[in-house]
């Protein structure tokens, strides 16, 4: 399985999702700047963690008119799996491939910490590993994760079983505890936390392996059909 | 401040206007009679204000610095570089320093500590390795006064808003509080980076012909004559300053730092060397970089990218804009140089030439506007040997200890544990990504942060260290103390100290009371970095830290960076299970002044400081680190501020678990602050072997249990408390001291 990281100018965790998914996933990964216009030949996509273009106007605000954004949304649109992490969340909402916003933290100051989450929704092709470990452990490190939608769009990503990580302890405000959601379709995932700091037990938790495991997993079964 | 009107040199000559830029009529005479042997202009004389300040030029703390112990095999390159280099095998290297950025912080605090970090950062990737962690060395007023919590909330945001932003982890420092930095906090920034030695960078600009490249933001008219700035003392208008604080760019930076890299991992051939932009700006860099190749060099300040119009030459030259780098490349390479800035955004503009000779020419609207020996500013600064005396509380010390009467331990442990300097700093540091780059093992929050080396099983330990009230007792045992507590941090992590880095804060040089803090605090650093096989590498100094004529504690901040050789022998400060075996290793005395005790129980501290001995300091070193690389230790924490009780409370947090002791101390000894003591837990299964080793070095004190309670048998009393009723005293009290508003 092979995966694009793309870099905005700002990122900050493509090399750690890079390292995540080659040395312990043993994926093929390649590192895609955001002047890129097409992602063929790639099976996800990966829009990772930092503050792209400083995060300047608001977090995503920029990033989302980038060249590469055409081809994430073509790349979405074709039902491929694409994964945003904390910036790579905000950029997914500012370009309307998944609904919300994200705001300030509730204490208006960033929070680095482990968090502790409840994965909702299982049956995601990103989470089927957590089904028999579905509480779970990941750090946050983020200003802007404070989730926010009206209640008329809660009430659909209920009824569609869109949330998919919640926190236990809500530690920025963030609407119904979400922590994660994906699409109506469930090819677009969105999270504030970052499974790529939990995949060796060396830096304290491997609880986020089950994210990319369940997507390699699910690929691997969906390409043998 | 000089704005754009420029004077003649003759009424530079009458006015006297250099003095506002922090040149004195002796050092202006010493330009007119011995280096230029005539009348400066108006933009030379600018130019040597910049670099003849002591921030730049040393001149008041180079006969100090010269008895630094700066030898040993592990050394690659020590004090002179912009940053120091240490071997740590395998073709790799440790490039660390640490830098003040006081004044500016004190005016403008968010930006002055965003600006450190972001200056320091260039220190260490200048030298061809890739930043790793950053720590931060902070000092405060009391956190019970209005704006030391403003000062703390803004400086911390700074410093997040910074490294957060930027991808470099923060991962560790310390944090004191105390009335005499109330209006003079110090904030002290130290970089760790690695470097493949076949990386390794200059900041030389050689080779007739080739180019000077400038890289980065543009220039404007913040932060002129900073250096002169940051060397001076405060007075009360402090607030007319603010103009000689920069503003930081952390995302600018980010392209900087990652575009810079590139050229130097993959375009090594065309780079001759690269350097800062940091203190007096552009001048500083450029002249630096011709003296140290003995070239000459001219530039022409007509291409320096400018963000506003009008500015002079003096304004261009002194101008402490940030995220800018200066590169010197081979005649003929530029378009390739250009190409990967162009990448990233970045203007990179080709404004001068190494030349032959020695002179530093600059040209501005077609006019030679300073044409000066390249030496003159960069290396023939004058030297002061300041006049040194004894401050008179010193001379007037008598050999008593403070002798503290204890009748409730429990509530001495919980106002300590409360004490700011004491308390958990979890509020701060959580609003700093210490994870990011997935190599940090051990978080802030033990005695040192551990950044694992990829691809390898070594790990390196860092810390930041100094008390200073040790030093206003005893500046030059103080200062021993300083690389004693620091070394104490790396060894309890598992890992053997390299060497270390250091931000000298002290007050005015020019007043001999001041002067003998800094001459007998820097003996006593390098004789303990001698004996600790821990060479001074790299440094800073920062003098003047006074406020309306009142000095700081001669604070000199001492940054550690040591290797552990397997990820096996990292060792944090938690106790980590039931039936753990307890041991403090190293003697308990009644050493109280100075003491966190003294301050909490008299208001202040006073009296001679304690003994040290740092022939015990290494003996029990020594025994840790091989009790710890033999495998034998569960965890271990440096005894320090609030002593035994203290510690070993700490070490009960981690894992909420609880402690049955006994000890033959009286209660108040718990709290004594005596050197070289280490609290030390193993399994039972390796009691033989750990008493083998230590022999009567280590005392056993009792178990670590699975129930809540911190349990101590006292010689004059019984102390029990509950750990998690301790810890939540620990973690919300600098919560509650930063939310209230009396």
């Amino acid at each position: 399985m092979k995966f694009a990281v793309i870099v905005f100018p700002g990122s900050n965790c493509d090399a750690d999702m890079a390292n995540a998914l080659r040395d312990v996933c043993h994926c093929a990964v390649e590192l895609v700047p955001a002047t890129a216009t097409t992602l063929t030949g790639y099976d996800a996509v990966v829009l990772p963690g930092g503050f792209s273009y400083g995060d300047y106007l608001r977090s995503g605000a920029i990033a989302r008119f980038a060249p590469v954004m055409a081809a994430v949304q073509a790349f979405a649109t074709a039902g491929k799996p694409v994964v945003g992490i904390c910036n790579g969340f905000q950029i997914l909402t500012e370009a309307g491939l998944l609904p919300g916003a994200l705001r300030a933290n509730r204490s208006s100051q960033f929070i680095c910490q482990a968090s502790r989450l409840h994965v909702c929704n299982p049956h995601t092709q990103f989470t089927t590993a957590y089904a028999k470990q579905p509480d779970i452990q990941l750090p946050i490190a983020h200003g802007e994760g404070n989730y926010y939608c009206d209640a008329a769009t809660l009430a659909d990503l209920r009824e569609h079983q869109q949330i998919v990580f919640e926190y236990v302890d809500n530690p920025n405000g963030s609407v119904a505890n979400i922590a994660g959601i994906v699409n109506r379709q469930g090819n677009v995932l969105g999270m504030m936390p970052h499974p790529e700091r939990a995949v060796e037990q060396l830096l304290g938790s491997i609880d986020g392996l089950g994210l990319f495991t369940s997507l390699i997993e699910n690929h691997r079964e969906e390409t043998h059909v | 401040m000089s704005k754009t009107s420029t004077l003649t040199p003759e009424e530079l000559q009458a006015s006297r206007a250099y003095r506002e830029w922090g040149l004195t009529d002796d050092e202006y005479q010493r330009l007119c009679d011995q280096v230029l042997k005539r009348l400066p202009t108006h933009t030379e004389a600018g130019l040597f204000s910049g670099m003849w300040s002591e921030h730049c030029s040393y001149k008041n703390s180079k006969p100090v610095l010269k008895k630094f112990w700066t030898q040993g095999n592990q050394v690659i390159a020590g004090p002179g570089e912009g940053a120091g280099i240490i071997d740590i095998g395998d073709g790799q290297a440790v490039v660390f320093k640490a830098e003040s950025h006081n004044h500016p912080s004190a005016i403008e605090p968010y930006e002055g500590a965003a600006t450190g970090v972001g200056g320091i950062i260039r220190d260490i990737f200048s030298m061809g390795a890739k930043p790793i962690a950053i720590l931060d060395s902070l000092r405060f007023g009391e956190l019970t006064e209005p704006h030391t919590k403003y000062l703390v909330s803004q400086v911390v945001a700074g410093i997040g808003g910074y490294g957060n932003c930027i991808g470099i982890p923060t991962v560790g420092g310390d944090t004191g509080f105390d009335a005499c930095y109330q209006h003079n906090p110090l904030v002290n920034a130290m970089c760790v980076g690695i470097l493949d030695q076949a990386d390794m960078q200059k900041g030389q600009a050689t080779g007739v012909g080739n180019r000077i490249i400038y890289v980065g933001a543009k220039t404007g008219r913040d932060g002129i004559s900073g250096a002169s700035f940051a060397s001076a003392e405060f007075s009360d208008d402090r607030e007319s300053q603010r103009s000689a604080v920069q503003v930081g760019d952390p995302f600018m930076e980010k392209l900087l730092m990652d575009a810079c890299l590139e050229v130097i991992h993959q375009h090594g051939s065309a780079l001759v060397g690269i350097q800062d932009m940091g203190a007096a700006g552009l001048v500083s860099a450029s002249a630096e970089m011709a003296s140290k190749a003995g070239s000459g060099l001219e530039l022409n300040l007509d291409l320096v990218p400018q963000r506003e119009t009008g500015m002079s030459a003096f304004e261009l030259m002194l101008s402490e804009s940030q995220e800018r780098m200066l590169l010197c490349v081979k005649a003929g390479t530029e378009d390739e140089i250009y190409d990967v800035f162009a990448r990233y955004g970045l203007d990179a503009v080709a404004i001068g030439t190494v030349t032959t000779g020695h002179q530093y020419r600059l040209w501005h609207h077609h006019e030679l506007v300073a044409d000066v020996p390249v030496d003159a500013l960069a290396s023939d600064a004058p030297v002061y040997q300041r006049d040194s005396r004894q401050p008179a509380r010193l001379a007037e010390q008598n050999g008593e200890q403070f002798r503290p009467v204890i009748t409730d331990a429990v509530a001495t442990l919980k106002q300590l544990l409360q004490q700011p300097t004491i308390a958990s700093k979890r509020a701060l540091y959580q609003t700093y990504d210490s994870q990011v780059q997935t190599n940090t093992v051990v978080q802030p929050g033990s005695d040192a942060a551990v950044i694992r080396i990829r691809q390898t099983e070594k790990a390196l330990a860092l810390t930041t260290d100094v008390n200073g009230r040790y030093l206003y007792l005893n500046p030059r045992v103080g200062g021993e103390m300083a690389v004693a507590e620091a070394a104490r941090n790396i060894v309890a992590s598992g890992a053997q100290p390299l060497g270390i880095t250091d931000c000298l804060n002290f007050g005015n040089p020019e007043k001999p009371e001041q002067f003998y803090e800094l001459d007998e605090a820097a003996q006593g650093i390098s004789r303990a970095c001698r004996r600790l096989d821990t060479p001074v590498v790299s440094g800073n100094v920062s003098l003047n830290n006074e406020s309306n004529g009142q000095a700081i504690y001669p604070t000199p901040m001492i940054g550690m960076v040591g290797l552990i050789r397997r990820h096996q022998d990292i060792t944090t400060q938690d106790f980590k299970q039931p039936g753990d075996l307890v041991y403090v290793l190293g003697a308990t005395q009644g050493d109280f002044n100075g003491s966190e005790l003294q301050k909490l129980l008299t208001g202040d501290i006073s009296g001679a400081l304690f003994d040290f001995s740092l022939t015990i300091e290494k003996q029990h070193q020594d025994l840790l680190l091989t009790a710890i690389q033999s495998g034998l230790v569960a965890s271990a924490h440096d005894v320090s501020e609030g002593g035994l009780l203290t510690a070993i409370a700490e070490s009960c947090f981690g894992r909420g678990l609880g402690v049955t002791l006994t000890s033959e101390l009286p209660a108040a000894h718990l709290f004594a602050e005596t050197q070289s003591r280490f609290v030390v837990s193993i399994r039972p299964e390796h009691q033989a072997a750990f008493e083998t080793l230590v022999g009567t070095a280590a005392t056993y004190w009792g178990q670590v249990t699975g129930d809540d309670q911190l349990r101590v048998q006292a010689a004059d009393q019984r102390i029990q408390v509950s750990v998690r009723e301790a810890q939540q005293l620990w973690e919300e009290a600098i919560p509650c001291l930063l939310k209230s508003r009396d």
